[in-house]
């Protein structure tokens, strides 16, 4: 029921007349209908993460800890030492999940990083200096958003190629000194992709930022790096950050980008699961899918709980 | 010191484009000299240049053409962090992600000073804007008037040649804003810092200042004390600007080496036995003006300079009571002080009552034509 303190009081008030806090039927259940088609698929992803059938197509109850049983479809499931969590001990053995992972983490590290200074960088100057091609670069910042991505990457696949074909042709480069896709141009393309996000949560930032705060800085005999690294950069860093974990979420789980950029040892998550899906999805699959929304979950509570901090403070 | 003026602008001009593409020469050909330790005002409505003027001073705006030195030195494209002036911004500007300690030691860790001497210097700092223990604030703890403070002590602190204030007290409400006026003046002649202050507020640049600049439309249109300005403004923008005035058309109609009696075809009158400043020639068009409370309301007619006329309305504000009075069509304000309780039956002038207005001859001023 509703908080309203007049309510605890008086109680007469909230039986006659209108009471905004009461909740309205249907918004409770279009509401309720939300949760269901947003997070009924998680959950029923992770519990199938815990599934004693193999084939998982259907959920067969819980691996056994001591003794083999036979499941519904006849098959015999082994006893496992790690019982229920199974198949998150296969996932920890598989060498090529952890190299997978590890080239996601590598390329979502490295191009958030490069992708925040450009991105910040382009924002000042965005805000700070009138130029000729200003409602130029300002528009061409959307482009990357609203174009479909598999004509990014089919784009991106075609510069790449072509530039190496000729960088190679050019320079007789042969064998492993070739120019190859790999995790160099992966990289490239996220920073590419995640460059106006940046820019446009930090523009947002930036809006408004009062310019006499750095008039103030230099006013008092800080130079212009100085002024930005103790005054601008502290000011805009929330604005940064947000921008940088938009980065990082759009890294993490890009697929069609990274299927047209990638190259042998430059596999990635997501790529590896389309993998396994087209031969068997085994529950190993949706073992990893449930590290990773927890991961992925968990960085979120965390810097959430950092900014409620930091709101507090101020 | 070695050098008389703290600043001096030397026919500076200061170019914008507008966003419509035009050239707008916002400080247009201005040259000023700003003595050292004196408190100095540039007064003036908004868009007149006077702040764009400080921030040249300040270094972060540069001249289109013209010079600002500083202690006799030419200051070209000098940025900011480089000359020996500080500035008390209109929105504080105060640091938020820093402390109230942090804000203040700020501009002397750019000096590189030490650590015990940032302590010292600080404390000492806000002890003269009374504000000590409020080291470990940040700024948004702080009320309006406090936060004022730190920016003034975050300036005052690196020891200025020049303090610059840009309308720093327009944020306050009026009783404290009065309050902080006489506090930054008793500051002022404590520290014998030269402080260049900028104001849309007459009152305020007269109740601190020794000299002000007002200005209009980029250019300077008088410098001098205020009681020069208010007894003798150089043209009509400044005697209407500043204060209260009224105005007739008038030709002059002889001259004397001391006088001048000019007639008033509105009033179909004559004023006489007027000093006269230099340049003036007979018959010429000139703009007689004479302030509301120096008009007098007279019982009896007397034989020179007086006019009858009609009430036409009283206010009452207090310290006064503007009386306005119809002078054959034309409009005269005249500002009585209220020496004696209104309250008291016939102490008010009663609309449509007949009147006799004075002007003293070294009450009018003869104003050029622009």
């Amino acid at each position: 029921m509703s908080h309203d303190p007049a309510h605890l009081t008086i109680p007469w008030k909230g039986v006659c007349g209108m009471n905004p806090h009461r909740r309205h039927p249907f918004i409770f259940s279009s509401a309720m209908l939300v949760y269901v088609f947003l997070y009924a698929p998680i959950i029923v992803l992770i519990l199938f993460s815990f599934n004693a059938s193999r084939a998982n197509v259907t959920f067969e109850g819980f691996v056994p800890t001591f003794s083999d049983k036979v499941v519904m479809d006849g098959s015999l499931v082994k006893a496992s030492p790690c019982g229920p969590f199974h198949w998150f001990c296969e996932l920890a053995k598989d060498k090529d999940v952890a190299e997978a992972a590890g080239n996601t983490l590598t390329i979502a590290i490295v191009s958030t990083l490069v992708s925040s200074v450009i991105g910040t960088m382009a924002a000042l100057a965005l805000q700070r200096y009138e130029f000729k091609l200003k409602p130029f670069s300002q528009l061409s910042l959307y482009i990357p958003i609203v174009i479909p991505e598999i004509v990014m990457g089919i784009g991106i696949l075609t510069l790449f190629s072509q530039l190496f074909g000729v960088i190679n042709g050019s320079l007789g480069l042969t064998g492993d000194s070739r120019l190859s896709m790999g995790l160099g141009t992966v990289i490239v393309s996220h920073i590419a992709f995640s460059v106006p996000f940046v820019t446009l949560v930090v523009q947002a930032r930036l809006q408004g930022f009062d310019k006499s705060y750095e008039e103030a800085a230099m006013d008092l005999g800080a130079n212009e790096w100085t002024t930005f690294r103790r005054v601008t950069l502290p000011m805009i860093l929330p604005g940064v950050l947000s921008g940088a974990l938009l980065a990082f979420t759009l890294s993490l789980d890009d697929f069609v980008i990274t299927f047209f950029t990638n190259g042998p040892g430059s596999t990635t998550l997501p790529i590896y699961v389309y993998g396994l899906l087209r031969r068997i999805i085994t529950p190993q699959v949706n073992a990893l899918s449930t590290v990773w929304i927890l991961t992925v979950f968990s960085v979120v509570l965390i810097l959430q709980w950092l900014q409620t901090r930091e709101a507090k403070q101020h | 010191m070695a050098n008389e003026f703290a600043v001096e602008l030397q026919d500076v001009v200061k170019k914008f484009i507008t966003p419509e593409g035009n050239e707008l020469n916002a400080v247009d050909h201005v040259s000023m000299q700003i003595k050292n330790g004196e408190f100095f005002s540039m007064l003036g409505s908004s868009g007149c240049g006077k702040t764009t003027s400080l921030r040249m001073i300040a270094g972060f705006e540069w001249p289109t053409e013209g010079e600002v030195y500083i202690e006799g030195k030419a200051m070209g494209r000098t940025p900011p962090f480089q000359r020996k002036v500080n500035t008390v911004f209109q929105s504080y500007a105060l640091f938020q992600h820093l402390t109230v300690f942090q804000n203040i030691a700020f501009g002397l860790e750019m000096e590189g000073a030490q650590k015990d001497e940032i302590e010292k210097r600080v404390k000492h700092v806000l002890e003269m804007v009374q504000l000590t223990g409020m080291e470990r604030r940040k700024p948004k703890q702080l009320s309006g008037g406090q936060q004022q403070r730190i920016a003034v002590a975050r300036a005052l602190v690196k020891v200025p040649d020049v303090l610059l204030l840009d309308e720093p007290l327009g944020a306050l409400d009026l009783k404290l804003r009065k309050d902080m006026q006489l506090e930054l003046k008793a500051l002022q002649q404590q520290l014998g810092i030269t402080f260049v202050y900028v104001t849309h507020d007459q009152e305020e640049a007269m109740t601190m200042s020794d000299r002000i600049a007002v200005m209009s439309k980029g250019k300077v249109q008088q410098l001098g004390a205020p009681v020069e300005i208010y007894e003798r403004p150089a043209n009509k923008f400044v005697a209407d600007f500043i204060g209260d005035s009224n105005f007739f058309e008038g030709r002059i109609k002889s001259l004397s080496k001391e006088e001048a009696v000019v007639f008033i075809p509105d009033l179909n009158a004559e004023v006489t036995g007027i000093p006269v400043s230099q340049g003036l020639v007979n018959g010429e068009e000139i703009t007689v003006s004479i302030r509301p409370e120096k008009v007098l309301i007279s019982e009896k007619p007397m034989n020179q300079n007086t006019f009858s006329g009609k009430v036409t309305n009283t206010v009452y504000i207090g310290t006064d009571t503007h009386v306005y009075v119809d002078l054959m069509g034309k409009r005269v304000k005249v500002f009585e002080q209220n020496r004696i309780s209104r309250l008291d039956p016939g102490s008010f002038y009663t609309v449509g009552q007949d009147v006799t207005l004075v002007m003293m001859p070294e009450n009018v001023l003869v104003l050029k034509k622009e």
